[in-house]
């Protein structure tokens, strides 16, 4: 392979450089959404409804009011739902992460009738839109005192179980056997043989997941919504919500400061992590 | 990109030397996630079928009423509208998504300069939650017909080709990162057969290129699709259903609701009485949307074995 690679005309060629300059427009057009929160996050209220495409002028500047507005704003401090946020996003993905690939690796070496049947029902949970379900699963969170940020990763844990156990049973069954089987001659037992030799083969698959539950639990809306106890918890997207929803006139200012303070956590995580987010979404794509 | 073919389940089966210590640790290995899938998926699921066919205000508080719930909703022209709606929506966003990413793709794949950067970008708004991405859109919507004195909320067009456009711009990214790696994949040397040929750049394109990125674009078919069927959020904080119109006999319609938020409103918004219709919509969407799930599972399967 890397001598084929050697061997290839050199890719770029100049020809091409007006397709450079399209896209570099293009890209530019596309980031414009976000220059807008940015820009408009600075801008006093009554301004962001009438020039929200000017630039903050002298009449229009707040400075930073909007985002000290913003942390109170409501009447539900903001930093208190990205605690929230963070601590439902967490610990949902390493509940997940850790219980699903244990029962994936499961699954595939017992290979029961049961097992089968666990394994085709995760498949099935995948194609459920969440509508199915919510009223139920709100009632049942609410019984068994799942509605709180430390017990709602259970709830992400049973609805999200299933894109991460097929992706998981996918890899298992690629490793080959003998691996364990030489553990298990080695004297390991099954616990022995997961988290020291299995497990740490998994990490390709765990990185994938990973990026794939963050991505849903961190912006998801409707489920937090309906299950948390909201007079106490919010998370972002119940604040963004809450905050458009209740006021009749809204601070469109303090509103634009607290989503760029909750898209700049995103655009960090995405620009350091980049190559596995894609890696990641192209083989939960592939997969289902 | 090649993947293993050959799996081991079969012989998982019939090695003992692994397979009974394992079984007899299940309670540690299997059970946790089976206990915490049936408290956040099969309970409630089977809970939900069930109150489809009850009257209920309270899931404690029900009465059995067979296919009323079905009738129902089937008669309720809100839900109908919403469903043509959904409907129009999905497919014309499955077009408009699938042409632009695949274009996006191709072009990103001809090593132009700056490739990487542009796919960050491209990329980046999928990041960004539903949610924030539909607040983010009406003011931008709002800022350009506030200038005609108008707003997203008063004509259902507006609504309409505001999500499309809200959709595009999440959804291309995602989907050009398939298309991409599809594109990657075709094989070096049917290209420069074709070359050697003499085929031109579209019958390159139309002969070789798209014949071997069927499987993404079946993926990327199915997967707008269903996104389009099943998208709530978006919906919500763009315009909310809004505008609605008030028919003779006093129901309304709200002319950009789609099938989920529909749902939602049926069982938030009209009171305790009309849960049972809300739970039997919610029954009928999901068996469309499993339909189109289940008919993608399976033809990205078979597209898998036949590689």
């Amino acid at each position: 392979m890397a001598k084929d690679k050697k061997v290839k005309a050199p890719k770029a060629k100049p020809k091409k450089l007006w397709l450079t300059i399209l896209f570099s427009a293009v890209s530019l057009f596309y980031v414009m959404p976000i220059v807008m929160v940015v820009i408009n996050s600075f801008k006093k209220n009554t301004f962001v409804k009438t020039d929200t495409f000017a630039l903050p002028n002298a009449e229009s500047f707040v400075g930073f009011d909007n985002f000290t507005k913003g942390m109170t704003f409501g009447g539900y401090a903001f930093w208190k739902s990205v605690l929230y946020s963070l601590v439902i996003t967490l610990l949902s993905t390493f509940l997940i992460i850790f219980f699903t690939s244990m029962a994936a690796w499961f699954i595939s070496r017992v290979n029961s009738v049961f097992c089968k049947t666990v394994y085709y029902a995760c498949v099935f949970s995948m194609v459920i839109p969440f509508q199915m379900v919510m009223f139920t699963l709100s009632k049942t969170a609410d019984t068994l005192k799942l509605n709180n940020p430390w017990t709602i990763p259970i709830i992400y844990l049973g609805f999200g179980a299933g894109l991460a156990v097929f992706m998981f049973t996918g890899f298992v069954k690629s490793i080959p056997l003998e691996i364990e089987e030489a553990a298990a001659i080695d004297g390991c037992g099954p616990f022995r043989t997961y988290f020291k030799v299995v497990l740490p083969m998994l990490k390709p698959t765990i990185i994938s997941v990973s990026i794939l539950e963050i991505m849903w639990v961190w912006n998801d809306y409707l489920l937090p919504y309906l299950v948390l106890d909201r007079t106490k918890y919010m998370t972002i997207p119940i604040h963004i919500q809450y905050l458009k929803g209740s006021y009749g006139t809204v601070d469109l200012g303090a509103t634009m400061a607290l989503i760029l303070l909750s898209i700049i956590p995103v655009i960090v995580f995405y620009l350091t992590c980049q190559k596995h987010i894609i890696k990641g979404v192209a083989a939960g794509a592939v997969k289902g | 990109m090649k993947k293993k073919k050959k799996t081991y389940s079969t012989a998982a089966v019939t090695s003992r030397l692994l397979r009974r210590p394992i079984r007899r640790a299940g309670w540690f290995f299997l059970m946790p996630m089976v206990a915490a899938f049936c408290i956040g998926f099969v309970w409630p699921f089977l809970h939900g079928m069930f109150l489809s066919f009850c009257q209920f205000k309270t899931t404690s508080n029900w009465k059995w009423v067979g296919f009323e719930n079905y009738a129902k909703a089937f008669a309720d022209q809100s839900f109908r509208y919403s469903f043509g709606y959904t409907a129009l929506f999905a497919i014309t966003s499955v077009i408009l998504i699938n042409l632009l990413a695949f274009t996006v793709a191709y072009a990103l794949t001809q090593g132009i300069k700056g490739t990487n950067l542009f796919r960050t970008v491209f990329f980046m708004p999928n990041l960004i939650g539903g949610i924030v991405l539909g607040y983010i859109w009406s003011m931008i919507f709002d800022g350009i017909l506030g200038a005609y004195g108008t707003s997203i909320l008063m004509d259902t067009r507006w609504g309409f080709w505001g999500l499309i456009i809200l959709m595009c711009w999440q959804q291309v990214g995602y989907m050009m990162i398939i298309y991409v790696a599809g594109l990657q994949a075709v094989p070096e040397d049917m290209m420069e057969a074709a070359k050697i040929d003499g085929a031109n750049g579209w019958q390159t394109l139309t002969r070789i290129t798209i014949p071997n990125v069927m499987p993404s674009i079946t993926i990327c078919t199915f997967l707008s699709l269903t996104n389009g069927f099943k998208l709530f959020d978006q919906n919500l904080a763009l315009t909310g259903g809004l505008p609605y119109i008030i028919n003779p006999d006093g129901t309304s319609v709200h002319t950009t609701e789609m099938l989920a938020l529909n749902i939602y409103n049926t069982f938030y918004g009209q009171g305790a009485n009309s849960r049972g219709t809300a739970q039997a919509k919610a029954v009928l969407f999901f068996i469309l949307v499993a339909l189109i799930g289940l008919i993608q599972l399976k033809s990205t399967r078979d597209k898998e074995v036949q590689q």
